[in-house]
């Protein structure tokens, strides 16, 4: 069938301002918009730009806007799209070029949360013990692979690029709610700030866009619990 | 633009994210990669990481090792494959004790399941060996790595493209980089290199690997003058999507999942009696094409059918969500309902950069390290995997290999000093960009790049002839003179991707050229280089490791012995 993708483009080289540019394209109805696109870059225009990598929706390379909603060109299918396709980059980060944004505030308030396992007993000889339930209390936020669809969807974000984004709290809950981890404290002092978790306004936008099914919104909600009510010591 | 660390790890996913956690407390160290690290492949292995922890039921390290050495078909080196049995045990507690979100066992423990290959008591048997966390084991493991780079303040330089490494009187010294964002030329200098840039299954049409998997480290090095170890051997993993190519994990059949052709037919039941579906890869892939050539593909098309319908739907969603959601989102089915048609999928490459045990890259047939020069992970050949590397041996030799590479590199920065830089090091490399940028040929890249993928697949695949590997040679060096006329559409600085392109393309080029001369020259079968002109294994003349150098009159190919320690070489039956 034949598509036309209506794609935003802007290169800070040689254009002064961002513009659209329509292309068609022959696709299968069960190509991804990522084959699309790839079709377009190979055989049509070599200088549209965007990050790919794994093709199916693990890697996290390709989060943009596709007919207003974020997703992963990746998991994306022709057949839902419709005729003309809506592709933009995504919403709140400054564009590279095209639809390459940068990633580094994003990494910045990722790496903020201490995005990592904290202990402070010794390690056992062998594994920690873990009971099935407690592994499956976190087992949500486990799937986050940073592709920042959720941040980048987020209108508190939009409004406040000093909010620290779901993303990063999707990352803090990770920890906060492994029973092995002992670094709660120092990731919910952090998250306790006008720009932590307090600027999520449950609009729910996060949870729409997120490729892995994480129920973003959800899991914000169990960190504002938590320190509203019952404070980890 | 200059740099200078103690050591300089190009690629962030599993092996150069856990040989920087080594280096880091020694001296500084820089990681390039070309994908933010958390986009490594790594991040899309699904089954599991083999370990005998013995959880569930009894398990020894020197099984592991056994299967290991069967599973490869006897090419690979002994020593090594009981170095990574060994330590896979412990390298697993320490991912662990990193956090690792491991799925349990009913008491706690870190939860184990069955993979092809992996048998208890030498091969009697299957076992459960597999640690895994659902079907994200692989991305698990990069998360884990990736935090604890953080925790650790490991320099990034994320999206550096590498173009060449220095070495200087017969020492690595250093890399050449691009930074993609602002297509500036960084020239890093380091006492120890680590190459960790994994897999190379871009020159395939039908393939599990990722879009940025064309082999730089690998290529790199063969033009610098390293050898390329047992590129012939590439493996074919049974259960890709149909078309597509994307991995269903073997953790499927691990599950109880199982292969059914177009009669309804369990036909692996012929073909591996003692293992059935949990036979090693090369030998299901096989299967499934001979089965597919008698007609048995499914609707008489070029695929059969995995189902694991009758495991429930529980246990597909808890054990298999990722899995499910790939049939729901690509294919439109439910794999709790029906069965999955698949196919054969270029998945890892058993070949690459010659290493020994502690990662030391090695040039010739009696080991001789090329100092400063290390490599891990995919890209490199140790040899664990020999002719076929089993299930779950992949995120082992990782972690095993990139934390041995890790120790021998801090080592090796305490012990030596800086190699002066070559005169002029980006010269070459400058060069290579300028040719591409302005070149004014009439071939495009994606042409070239297609027709290598057809070529490949189609005529160095699961099954191999003379004729058809010479043809396929013959047309790799016609793809190569025509690369010479290349052009790009995008000229400028600013994430040119049109170039990066380019510059892959030719790295794949060099890859494949020595994968289907390799393949020729191998009279035998053995693993996954299965000739139908010479269908038996043939131990008298073959018990032995390529080594292809890139020299001006082409490829040519020298040999080097397999290391045997406790297993003798026999008949590979299951």
């Amino acid at each position: 069938m034949q598509v036309t993708l209506r794609i935003r483009r802007f290169n800070p080289e040689t254009d002064a301002k961002a513009y659209w540019q329509e292309y068609q394209v022959e696709v299968e109805p069960t190509d991804r918009l990522l084959d699309a696109l790839n079709q377009i870059k190979w055989y049509q225009d070599g200088t549209l730009t965007f990050r790919r990598s794994c093709a199916h929706g693990i890697c996290g390379s390709d989060a943009m806007t596709i007919n207003h909603v974020n997703r992963l060109a990746c998991k994306a299918l022709m057949q839902d799209l419709g005729k003309k396709v809506t592709v933009e980059p995504l919403r709140g980060f400054p564009v590279i070029k095209d639809l390459v944004v940068d990633m580094e505030p994003f990494f910045e308030k990722y790496r903020s949360v201490k995005p990592y396992f904290i202990t402070y007993d010794p390690d056992p000889p062998v594994e920690r013990y873990q009971s099935m339930e407690e592994r499956a209390r976190f087992d949500d936020t486990t799937k986050c692979i940073l592709c920042g669809a959720c941040t980048g969807s987020c209108p508190s974000f939009w409004g406040n690029p000093d909010y620290i984004g779901p993303a990063a709290i999707v990352q803090a809950h990770r920890f906060i709610f492994d029973s092995r981890d002992q670094g709660a404290n120092e990731r919910l002092a952090i998250l306790n700030d006008r720009n932590g978790v307090w600027r999520c306004r449950t609009i729910f936008n996060c949870v729409g866009a997120c490729p892995r099914e994480i129920d973003v919104t959800r899991a914000i909600g169990e960190v504002k619990k938590l320190l509203l009510f019952n404070r980890m010591v | 633009m200059y740099h200078s660390f103690d050591a300089v790890i190009v690629g962030a996913g599993g092996a150069g994210l856990r040989a920087a956690l080594e280096l880091g407390p020694v001296g500084s160290v820089a990681v390039l990669s070309k994908l933010y690290p958390t986009r490594s492949h790594t991040g899309a292995a699904q089954g599991g990481i083999g370990a005998a922890l013995g959880n569930v039921e009894e398990d020894l390290w020197e099984w592991h090792a056994f299967d290991t050495v069967k599973g490869g078909d006897y090419l690979v080196d002994q020593d090594a494959a009981e170095i990574m049995a060994q330590e896979a045990i412990e390298t697993v507690y320490e991912l662990e004790h990193w956090g690792l979100p491991f799925d349990r066992t009913p008491d706690g423990r870190i939860a184990q399941r069955p993979f092809g290959g992996h048998t208890h008591h030498f091969g009697q048997g299957p076992v459960r060996r597999s640690c895994y966390a659902a079907d994200r084991t692989g991305h698990m493991i990069l998360q884990t790595l990736y935090q604890q780079c953080v925790r650790h303040n490991v320099r990034f330089f994320d999206e550096y493209h590498v173009l060449d490494l220095l070495i200087h009187d017969g020492a690595a010294c250093g890399v050449i980089a691009y930074q993609i964002a602002t297509g500036e030329i960084h020239t890093f200098r380091a006492k120890a290199v680590l190459f960790a840039t994994g897999g190379m299954g871009r020159m395939f049409k039908i393939t599990s690997n990722a879009h940025a998997l064309t082999g730089d480290g690998p290529a790199i090095a063969l033009r610098r003058g390293v050898p390329l170890e047992d590129m012939e051997f590439f493996q074919f993993h049974p259960t890709g999507i149909y078309k597509m190519g994307i991995l269903i994990t073997e953790a499927v059949r691990g599950e109880g999942g199982v292969l059914l052709n177009g009669e309804g037919e369990r036909f692996m039941e012929r073909y591996s009696p003692t293992l059935l579906d949990l036979a090693p890869r090369d030998i299901i892939s096989r299967a499934i094409y001979l089965e597919v050539q008698a007609g048995r593909g499914i609707d008489g098309k070029d695929y059969v059918h995995l189902d694991a319908s009758h495991l429930g739907r529980k246990a597909v969603e808890a054990k298999l969500p990722d899995i499910a959601d790939f049939c729901r989102t690509y294919l439109g089915i439910d794999p709790a309902v029906e069965p999955m048609p698949v196919q054969p999928t270029a998945h890892y490459a058993m070949g690459g950069i010659p290493t020994d045990t502690d990662g030391r890259v090695v040039v010739d047939d009696k080991n001789t390290p090329l100092p400063g020069f290390y490599a891990a992970g995919e890209c490199a050949c140790v040899s664990v995997h020999g002719a076929n590397r089993l299930g779950t041996n992949s995120l082992v030799d990782l972690v095993v290999f990139g934390r041995r590479a890790g120790r021998d590199m801090a080592r090796y920065i305490r012990e030596h000093d800086f190699v002066p830089l070559p005169a002029d090091p980006t010269c070459e490399a400058c060069d290579e960009i300028d040719r591409l940028l302005y070149g004014d040929g009439d071939e495009s890249v994606a042409d070239i790049r297609r027709e290598l993928q057809e070529v490949m697949m189609d005529k160095v695949g699961v099954f191999r002839i003379e004729a058809q590997m010479q043809a396929a040679v013959d047309k790799i060096c016609e793809l190569q003179e025509r690369y010479r006329r290349v052009s790009i559409q995008d000229r400028g600085k600013r994430f040119n991707t049109d170039l990066l392109e380019a510059i892959e393309l030719g790295y794949l080029l060099d890859l494949a050229q020595v994968t289907a001369e390799s393949a020729l020259a191998r009279r035998e079968s053995r693993g996954a280089h299965s000739r139908e002109d010479f269908p038996e294994r043939d131990d008298e003349n073959w018990l032995k490791h390529t080594l292809a150098y890139r020299t001006e009159k082409g490829i040519e190919l020298k040999y080097k012995p397999v290391t045997i320690t406790r297993f003798e070489p026999k008949p590979r039956t299951y």
